[in-house]
């Protein structure tokens, strides 16, 4: 525990806690984006879509050794205290930053800024905002048009038959794609990785996974769009 | 050619400050940019007004003592170079010309151009030195030092110390340049000794100096008039980040 005390003291620590808690939620994201290619595939014999199938399994993984909801629910709260971490640490280095340069430059820098790295702080922002009506929309169905539990197969191609809400999903991935573009990237130099031949392949790892991230997470909305999943 | 220049003014730390414009005639496109604030000094004299305080010493580049946001790029529109050695051709006839100090927390504005970059020289103070003797000039080739190594010490150590960094990164901070000056000694044996309590103290120091912290822009590298990589930087994060947790619960309360 002291060793994260004194990690937190100094900016370089709270960086290091950014970078890992952002290592967590990667991880989420793409085990997220797998679960809902789910979505494609076809209804077996029992008539149940694999995707309906796939959330009750992670409802009920591990029982009876682990209670119903157990690791569902233990991981959400792994993700939720990585979350706390990573805006937590955000918002005081931003501080930090922030007193750094009390008066702008007149002339707007014209370096070159990745606009990536530029729209990190914003970008975090959309995505928390995004995560909630997410949340609210897909798993507790209260800004849901026609929600019922447990069928999430049903729900998905109903929530995304609303054209400006499945625009607004495929933003908002946009929006996490270029914050993980940054962050994956970012990740490397703020823990220390220093091997030449990782340097090499930060920024080609750093594009191609954001863009995997993207066409798998946009696939879905797109996919119900177009009519393809009904 | 003949220039607009609109130039911050600040008679001292206390005074709020503002944009002047001059006039900048007959500069020839040989001169260096601080030959033409020379210029315009010069008939700001003779008309008996203050002229632009600005600090230089060298003009070569090497000595760090001019810096400036010169159309908000430290240092200018060229790369690798420093404000001195950026040409007038680098200009067009016509042009305005927007310089300011460099802008940080740490870096407060003492007059005009002239800012005080004291908060440097403390990071030093905190670790940038080496306490073993390493003995006299004949001694330096006893140790041998893969060549590698060396280049990449030697390329650390060419900062020098100017402050574009600071001034370029949007969070203002000195990771470059406490990166840098932590890494050329630590990658020579002799600075293994006092490795990770060197870059704990820096890193340290850095912050109490009220610089910002890296967000991986990578606009430091692109100011740096000496091209110093932001890989330091990554080197610094892993030594400040050993030394933590080597540390921690080692040392009594701190």
């Amino acid at each position: 525990m002291s060793r994260v005390v004194s990690l937190y003291r100094s900016s370089v620590g709270k960086k290091s806690l950014m970078a890992v808690s952002g290592i967590i939620l990667i991880g989420f994201v793409f085990g997220h984006m797998a679960g809902n290619l789910k979505a494609f595939e076809a209804v077996g014999e029992s008539g149940v879509h694999p995707l309906d199938s796939y959330a009750q399994f992670l409802r009920e993984v591990g029982y009876p050794l682990i209670p119903e909801y157990g690791l569902l629910w233990g991981v959400r709260l792994a993700l939720l205290a990585a979350v706390g971490v990573h805006i937590v640490a955000a918002y005081q280095l931003w501080r930090q930053s922030r007193a750094a340069r009390t008066r702008r430059y007149h002339k707007p820098d014209s370096q070159v800024f990745s606009y990536a790295s530029r729209t990190m702080r914003w970008g975090g922002v959309i995505i928390v905002l995004f995560v909630i009506y997410h949340l609210l929309h897909f798993t507790t169905g209260d800004v849901h048009p026609d929600f019922e539990y447990g069928s999430v197969y049903q729900n998905l191609v109903i929530g995304f038959q609303s054209v400006p809400v499945a625009l607004f999903y495929i933003v908002a991935v946009g929006a996490l794609s270029l914050h993980l573009y940054h962050g994956i990237w970012s990740v490397f130099a703020t823990l220390g990785v220093q091997n030449p031949r990782v340097e090499r392949l930060r920024r080609p790892l750093a594009a191609g996974l954001s863009l995997v991230l993207f066409l798998g997470y946009v696939s879905v909305p797109i996919a119900v769009m177009i009519g393809v999943l009904d | 050619m003949n220039l607009t220049l609109h130039v911050w003014r600040q008679t001292g730390p206390r005074d709020k400050g503002g944009f002047e414009t001059y006039r900048a005639d007959d500069v020839s496109e040989s001169m260096s940019f601080l030959d033409m604030l020379d210029l315009v000094n010069e008939e700001l004299t003779l008309a008996g007004k203050e002229p632009i305080a600005f600090e230089h010493d060298c003009r070569e580049g090497i000595c760090g003592s001019c810096g400036m946001m010169i159309n908000g790029v430290a240092h200018g529109p060229q790369k690798l170079i420093t404000a001195c050695q950026l040409h007038m051709r680098s200009f067009r006839d016509g042009d305005e010309i927007w310089i300011e100090p460099f802008r940080a927390t740490a870096f407060p504005v003492m007059r005009d151009l002239v800012v005080d970059r004291n908060s440097f020289d403390r990071v030093i103070q905190a670790g940038g030195y080496i306490s073993v003797r390493t003995g006299s000039a004949q001694d330096a080739n006893a140790t041998p030092i893969p060549k590698p190594d060396a280049d990449r010490a030697f390329d650390a150590a060419a900062c020098i110390g100017c402050g574009a960094c600071v001034a370029a990164c949007p969070n203002a901070s000195a990771m470059l340049f406490t990166a840098a000056k932590a890494a050329h000694l630590s990658y020579v044996p002799q600075g293994q000794t006092e490795r990770l309590d060197r870059a704990l103290s820096m890193a340290q120091r850095h912050d109490e100096e009220g610089f910002g912290n890296c967000t991986n822009h990578g606009a430091c590298q692109e100011a740096c008039p000496k091209g110093i990589s932001v890989d330091y930087i990554a080197r610094l994060n892993r030594d400040v980040l050993k030394g933590t947790l080597s540390k921690a619960g080692s040392t009594s309360g701190d």
